[in-house]
């Protein structure tokens, strides 16, 4: 483990973001620390995926917005060291809600960062590079038989587990996840979960999630988003058993939201 | 560890939940033998006359509502973030009954024990011969419960309410002896009283046992019986 609990792995200062002149997110401050798994909640349209894709810097690349503040990984700010963007992204991978893997054979799905990246050291890495991950990700005994099958056959929990394997294979230190579970059934839903808890020993994981139940279950801290700003900012179990903000209390009981 | 911690050390949700519930298990039987312990010294206080003993039975008793409170707490968490179904819920709901039974138990010694230092010095009214009988019912029962508990098994469970009823006969008889001693003998009316006083927080007690075994009747099979009506 980590020497300390105390120098967070993400911290976010002060952070305003404009899609134009609308203002998305509102002076965001919260702190992430590595081996821990941060849930954030909150109403549709709050902010959530934004402030996510601001971890990456994947609002980057839409015209007309802003960003004020500042997001520091591992204590540099990734918006003004000039750390170019794609070493960020390395750095932190992202999940989508719905599998998105290319349709190719699962192993090339797998092999892709890695090989773009400029990762891979010969054939036999390439190869162990894809096992790793794809156990990692839970998914190896699933599809060691069929790593040359197209991706798109595999069903809907097993194409997620596999985008996770694609984003885990070019070693990211952070993993977002932007509602993984809400394309999947139960089982499939309760495979992810179990997969992000073993996940968080190694990664830092930030989840976007919709399923109160599923903030509950798996994370640590929880944060609470409501139209851009973020409301409360606590430790899961407090969240869900004495929450501090009224607010939080009506969303997390099913009162507003 | 703390009852918290254990919960962050297992991989899958599941083997995490295990792991936390049974830490609340074993802070349960923590607190059994803390109660099983103030049942005790509180009656050796009482034979021996030791009003030291008895002041620390007292002072104890708050390290058992301590505990409740965690227990509780640790419950009220495991609730709220891993939403238990079925037999799971029907094992928190049951610890967290437990406890409250345990706690007034707790109380049931201690007040014994602040009985054993209002009576100072004076003299025991009588040899005690009952009243260790109905204290060393009480732990077996205790333990007797909270072994059901743990194994999940309701037939041992079931097993308890018998034994309660030996505890009611052993109240009944010390009642009787001591309401004719109190006819016989006005002087001695106050000192009976204390040893009537500590039957009875003994009685209870047994009652406190039955209403853990019926817990774990409900827990174990989902049906809410009374035992020894
Ligand atoms: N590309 C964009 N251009 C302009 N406005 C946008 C863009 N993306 C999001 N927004 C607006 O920003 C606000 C926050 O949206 P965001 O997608 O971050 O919310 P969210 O909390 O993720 O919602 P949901 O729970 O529905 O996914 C919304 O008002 C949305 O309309
Ligand atoms: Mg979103």
């Amino acid at each position: 483990m980590n020497e300390d609990n105390h120098t967070p792995k993400i911290k976010v200062l002060d952070l305003d973001f404009y899609y134009g002149k609308v203002k998305a997110l509102s002076a965001i401050s919260m702190e992430m620390h590595e081996h821990e798994i941060t849930a954030l909640i909150g109403p549709s349209g709050c902010g959530k995926s934004t402030f996510l894709r601001c971890l990456n810097r994947m609002n980057d690349t839409i015209p007309g917005t802003k960003l004020d503040g500042q997001i520091l990984i591992d204590d540099m700010d990734i918006y003004t060291t000039g750390l170019d963007p794609v070493d960020l992204r390395q750095k932190v991978g992202m999940v989508f809600q719905k599998p998105n893997p290319f349709p190719q054979s699962v192993y090339d799905n797998v092999a892709f960062g890695p090989r773009i990246m400029g990762l891979v050291r010969g054939h036999v890495d390439e190869e162990m590079r894809v096992e790793a991950s794809l156990k990692q990700a839970a998914l190896w005994d699933d599809v060691k038989d069929h790593l040359q099958d197209n991706a798109l056959g595999l069903s809907l929990g097993e194409q997620q587990r596999l985008c996770i394997a694609r984003a885990l294979a070019v070693e990211p230190e952070i993993i977002l996840m932007d509602e993984p579970t809400s394309a999947l059934d139960p089982i499939a839903t309760l495979e992810i979960e179990n997969l992000m808890t073993r996940l968080k020993d190694d990664y830092t994981i930030v989840v976007v999630t919709h399923n109160m139940q599923q903030a509950a279950r798996v994370s640590d801290m929880t944060g609470l988003f409501w139209l851009g700003e973020l409301v409360e900012f606590n430790k899961t179990k407090q969240i869900f058993t004495r929450p501090e903000e009224e607010r939080t209390e009506a969303y997390v009981t099913g009162r507003i939201g | 560890m703390t009852l918290e911690e254990g919960a962050s050390m297992e991989s899958s949700l599941r083997a995490r939940y295990d792991r936390t519930f049974s830490g609340i298990v074993d802070a349960i039987l923590k607190m059994g033998s803390m109660i099983e312990e103030a049942v005790q010294n509180a009656i050796n206080s009482l034979q021996n006359r030791d009003t030291a003993l008895a002041q620390e039975v007292v002072e104890r008793d708050a390290e058992v509502n301590a505990l409740r409170f965690e227990i509780e707490e640790a419950c009220l968490a495991l609730i709220a973030t891993q939403q238990p179904a079925a037999g799971d819920l029907r094992a928190v709901i049951a610890a967290m009954n437990i406890v409250v039974d345990l706690e007034r138990m707790g109380d049931h010694a201690s007040g014994i024990a602040k009985t054993v230092i209002r009576m100072g010095d004076q003299p025991l009214l009588k040899p005690l011969i009952d009243i260790p009988r109905m204290a060393k019912l009480a732990v077996e029962m205790l333990r007797g419960s909270l072994k059901a508990f743990v194994d999940v098994d309701p037939e041992a469970a079931q097993a308890i309410a018998p034994r309660d009823e030996e505890m009611d006969f052993l109240y009944r008889a010390i009642f009787e002896e001591l309401v004719e001693i109190m006819a016989r003998n006005p002087q001695g009316v106050e000192r009976a009283t204390y040893l009537l006083w500590t039957a009875h927080n003994l009685e209870r007690i047994g009652d406190r046992v039955t209403n853990i075994a019926e817990r774990v009747v409900f827990m174990s099979t989902g049906d809410v019986e009374e035992l020894n009506v």
